[in-house]
């Protein structure tokens, strides 16, 4: 149905009925094709189940102090890792001015906050009515995505100029708040939306 | 493609493209500046709309394909995805679905159009021919497409389909068998069966385009049957053509859409939306109606291997039509015999569709008290479908007197072969 | 709807309502009731669906699984608790409150254990049986089907589901012997169900107040089928309009050109 028709450019009798045909003709076929590609280009956006996945649950009462897990939250890993006094000194003692990334990357407070490792920690993540948690518990929580924001690989735990993690597939560094510090990756490791829904029970998404 | 072409490339760069790789001259040649006879008719836009219907069932198949899950646990569950979840799925998946329909809807037009005006003639006989293997592989497309949802129908229309082939001598149970992949239809089965469904369409385009190359040799028939004899019996395809043709096109897209929006189950059949269970055959098995006439012809033979073979032999006297028929004329304008006899052909192929629908006993409505049930008229209309190609059209060339030809193309349109045109009248 | 129907059938000849009807035992023909969602400017009845959905829940779903249907389908537009301030079903509380009343299986836990949750809104609907066997173990042989698609896979469609529900109590035709354990439902083809009669006047209390007659819970569960069966209709039949008088808008305009085109040549 994208039989394009030519301005033939004969005489004819009527030359402004014929060219109001021809151009709303055109006009038509064109904007009836853009409509006409949406639905097959949509098609391959997440489909409805996939987008409704399951959030993750996780089981903090059992992590202890700097231990880290690798959970799966939206088909992607992420980090939890409950850190130790002396790694949470160490991320609070950074100055945001001199991050290659300063913002916080944090989905439960949006664009533009600050990269301290208050605004990266759990210390941002909602509580459910009625939960009670420990400040130190949710200042020592860090849950990250565990995909390098340079080409999407996998950091290795301990590692690095900064003992947090370090990205193997091209040099990339980040700190016990999971900020980049030196290497190629261009932010900050992501961290996803989450709530206490008990006092042992961190769900993400 | 034939005769000289009248391509000037202007710019520097087609200047170049022609010299290394003359695609737009070939375009131009074949679907601009291509010498067409002035009077075809609405019965010749149907090439057309089958071009676009192929493009239609290429683009949503492989939509389809993105979400499609070709394993007997889940074809049925991630056809019902497709429909709830997938974004515009259930858009994609009417239009596929609807479209097969449109497609064979098209393709009868077109074929009955041909046995019309005699488009099967010399010198058209290898266009005919390359015309009836495309309908061939658009019947292994349709059947093998049928099967991929998993439902009832797909699940033992499968099986009977198949079970076909066993009724050969010999080589029928090996056959059937490595068909299968297995012992029965089933996932090895179903695999193939989409891996075959995604082939065929290329191939379809493949032959479409030898079909297109062996229509633009000896050029377009016409209703008159009547060879182009100067320039004054033609105009260039664009844009008289493209014109007619587009009209054509998105009129027939209004069915098409009104099914696919508010019909859209109306051709397919409820018993597929019942996930398939070898332990449970429906009530009554029903190929898609497009199928129905062979369906009816196999079924009006008693025996097995003498249904199967007479089926294939009704698609099969397609191919040796050409020197079936005897006619020195070519269009069934001229010829007021075969134009009955053609008129009885069409409604033999309705009524085959129509006892192809129904269970072989049952009495046809009228006719009941008579003892006519549909197995005796799909018996009747399959005499006379093969009649029609191997008595009918043979003698009729040596018997009838065709009635009076004009002189060119010009002079069936004008009344005369005067050279001034007189204002347009649209006929039709 | 039921004119082009009509005139369709008559045109083609190919009558395949008529043979079906006979081909697949005897069966009356279920009573052509106007629902809501005929015709091609319909919707579905949300306060019906919604009520079907309760019937659902309250009678049907002891035995009949929704196994194509996610329990966040009934909060995408379109589905009976649509809510526009909850664009994503996952955040509408009707649909959370809904969800968290089903029991899900999940798992493995870390230990490798399956374990029991309340349902959220992306779960199937979890099936009154664990598989086929059990299904049929339960009920006399016979296995209830799946409810899904369940108006698309009836050849009569919504009209026969709810033909099928007020079908009962009448005398069995002669010759007709109704076995331990069989029902007879002139609307069943063959005339012999298993399942029992499902509904009696007053059976269950709607909150909106709606008298719940036979009738009328057979029609909202109806309804609420068809909606399952079909949850894009409402979508489908607005684009349709859309797309329908572009069509016919390019048409004319197409026509129109071709006029043009050949109106200096004769044809």
């Amino acid at each position: 149905m994208t039989e394009a028709v030519e301005h033939t450019g004969a005489d004819g009798q009527e030359p402004s009925r014929r060219d109001f045909i021809y151009i709303a003709t055109g006009g038509a076929l064109a904007v009836g094709g853009a409509f006409t590609i949406w639905p097959f280009i949509d098609q391959m956006n997440p489909a409805a189940d996939t987008l409704a996945l399951a959030s993750t649950e996780v089981n903090i009462a059992e992590l202890e102090e700097g231990q880290e897990i690798t959970v799966i939250y939206r088909e992607r890993p992420h980090f939890v890792r409950r850190r130790t006094a002396a790694e949470v000194e160490a991320a609070r003692g950074v100055n945001i001015a001199s991050l290659p990334d300063r913002d916080a990357r944090n989905f439960n407070l949006g664009d533009g906050a600050p990269a301290t490792d208050e605004n990266r920690s759990a210390m941002t993540a909602a509580v459910a009515e009625g939960v009670e948690i420990e400040d130190a518990l949710r200042a020592s929580l860090l849950v990250t995505s565990a995909n390098c924001t340079h080409l999407g690989c996998v950091p290795t735990e301990g590692a690095g100029d900064y003992g947090a993690w370090f990205c193997p597939c091209h040099g990339s560094h980040y700190d016990t708040s999971g900020r980049i510090r030196r290497g190629p990756a261009p932010e900050n490791l992501s961290v996803p939306v989450m709530t206490f829904t008990s006092a042992s029970v961190l769900r993400l998404g | 493609m034939s005769g000289p072409s009248t391509y000037e490339p202007k710019t520097g760069f087609t200047k170049w493209l022609d010299a290394r790789l003359p695609v737009v001259r070939l375009g131009w040649d074949s679907f601009v500046d291509f010498p067409t006879p002035r009077n075809l008719n609405y019965w010749y836009t149907f090439g057309g709309i089958l071009t676009v219907c192929l493009m239609i069932q290429i683009i949503t198949g492989i939509v389809l394909a993105m979400h499609y899950v070709p394993h007997i646990d889940h074809a049925f569950a991630s056809v019902q995805r497709i429909d709830r979840d997938v974004n515009y799925g259930w858009l994609v998946r009417s239009i596929h679905a609807v479209g097969a329909s449109m497609f064979f809807l098209a393709v009868y037009m077109h074929i009955f159009r041909g046995l019309y005006y005699g488009s099967y003639k010399a010198p058209r006989e290898l266009l005919w021919i390359l015309g009836v293997v495309i309908y061939l592989l658009m019947m292994a497309a349709a059947f093998l497409g049928y099967v991929l949802p998993w439902g009832q129908m797909s699940y033992w229309g499968a099986m009977v389909i198949t079970n076909l082939l066993g009724a050969f001598p010999i080589v029928g149970g090996p056959i059937t068998e490595w068909l299968w992949g297995g012992f029965s239809v089933g996932n090895a089965t179903l695999n193939r069966f989409f891996s075959l469904h995604y082939l065929i369409p290329f191939l379809i385009a493949g032959v479409v385009g030898l079909h297109v190359w062996a229509l633009h040799v000896p050029g377009n028939n016409n209703p008159t049957g009547i060879e182009v004899k100067s320039n004054r019996d033609t105009l260039p395809f664009h844009p008289y053509y493209t014109s007619k043709d587009g009209f054509a096109i998105v009129l027939f897209m209004v069915i098409f859409a009104f099914f696919v929006f508010y019909w859209p189950d109306a051709l397919g059949h409820s018993d597929n939306f019942i996930p398939a269970d070898p332990l449970v055959t429906p009530a009554l098995i029903v190929p898609e109606w497009y199928l129905l006439p062979f369906y009816a012809i196999l079924r009006a033979v008693p025996d097995k291997l003498g249904g199967v073979l007479l089926m294939f032999g009704a698609i099969g006297i397609l191919f040796v039509l050409p020197w079936l028929d005897t006619s020195k004329v070519r269009s069934m304008r001229y010829r007021p015999l075969a134009r009955w006899f053609f008129g009885f052909f069409v409604l033999a192929c309705l009524g085959l569709g129509w006892a192809g629908a129904e269970l072989p006993d049952t009495p046809v409505p009228g006719l009941g008290a008579i003892g006519v049930d549909f197995l005796l008229m799909g018996r009747v209309l399959t005499v006379y479908y093969f009649a029609y190609f191997l008595v009918i059209l043979p003698i009729l060339g040596f018997v009838e007197k065709p009635s009076e030809r004009p002189a060119s193309i010009e002079e069936s349109v004008l009344g005369s072969s005067s050279k001034s045109a007189p204002a347009a009248v649209p006929a039709e | 709807m039921r004119l082009i129907r009509t005139l369709f059938v008559a045109a083609t000849g190919t009558l395949a309502a008529v043979g079906l009807a006979s081909a697949a035992g005897e069966y009356r023909t279920p009573e052509d009731y106007r629902f809501s969602f005929e015709g091609p400017f319909s919707s579905f009845d949300r306060g019906a669906v919604q009520r079907g959905f309760y019937v659902f829940n309250q009678v049907c779903a002891a035995c009949h699984s929704l196994d194509h249907l996610a329990i966040r389908h009934l909060g995408q537009p379109g589905g009976p608790f649509y809510d526009p301030d909850y664009p994503n079903p996952n955040d509408n509380p009707v649909v959370r409150a809904i969800a968290a009343e089903y029991i899900v299986e999940d798992g493995p836990d870390e230990f490798g254990d399956m374990f029991e949750r309340p349902g959220r809104p992306a779960d199937r609907f979890p099936a009154p049986y664990a598989n086929e066997a059990q299904g049929r173990a339960a009920n006399n042989g016979a296995y209830p089907p799946d409810l899904s698609i369940i108006t698309r896979a009836r050849h009569y469609g919504a009209p026969y589901v709810r033909s099928l529900m007020m079908g009962y109590g009448e005398e069995p035709p002669e010759g007709l012997t109704v076995g331990a354990g069989l029902y007879y439902n002139p609307y069943f083809p063959g005339g012999l169900i298993a399942m029992p009669p499902q509904f009696q006047d007053g059976l269950l209390t709607y909150n909106d107040g709606t008298e719940a007659t036979v009738e009328q819970m057979a029609t909202d569960v109806t309804e609420f089928l068809a909606w399952a069966s079909d949850p894009h209709m409402e979508q489908r039949k607005r684009l349709g309009l859309m797309v329908m008088a572009y069509l016919v808008i390019l048409c004319g305009l197409l026509f129109f050109t071709y006029r043009q085109v050949w109106s200096k040549v004769a044809h």
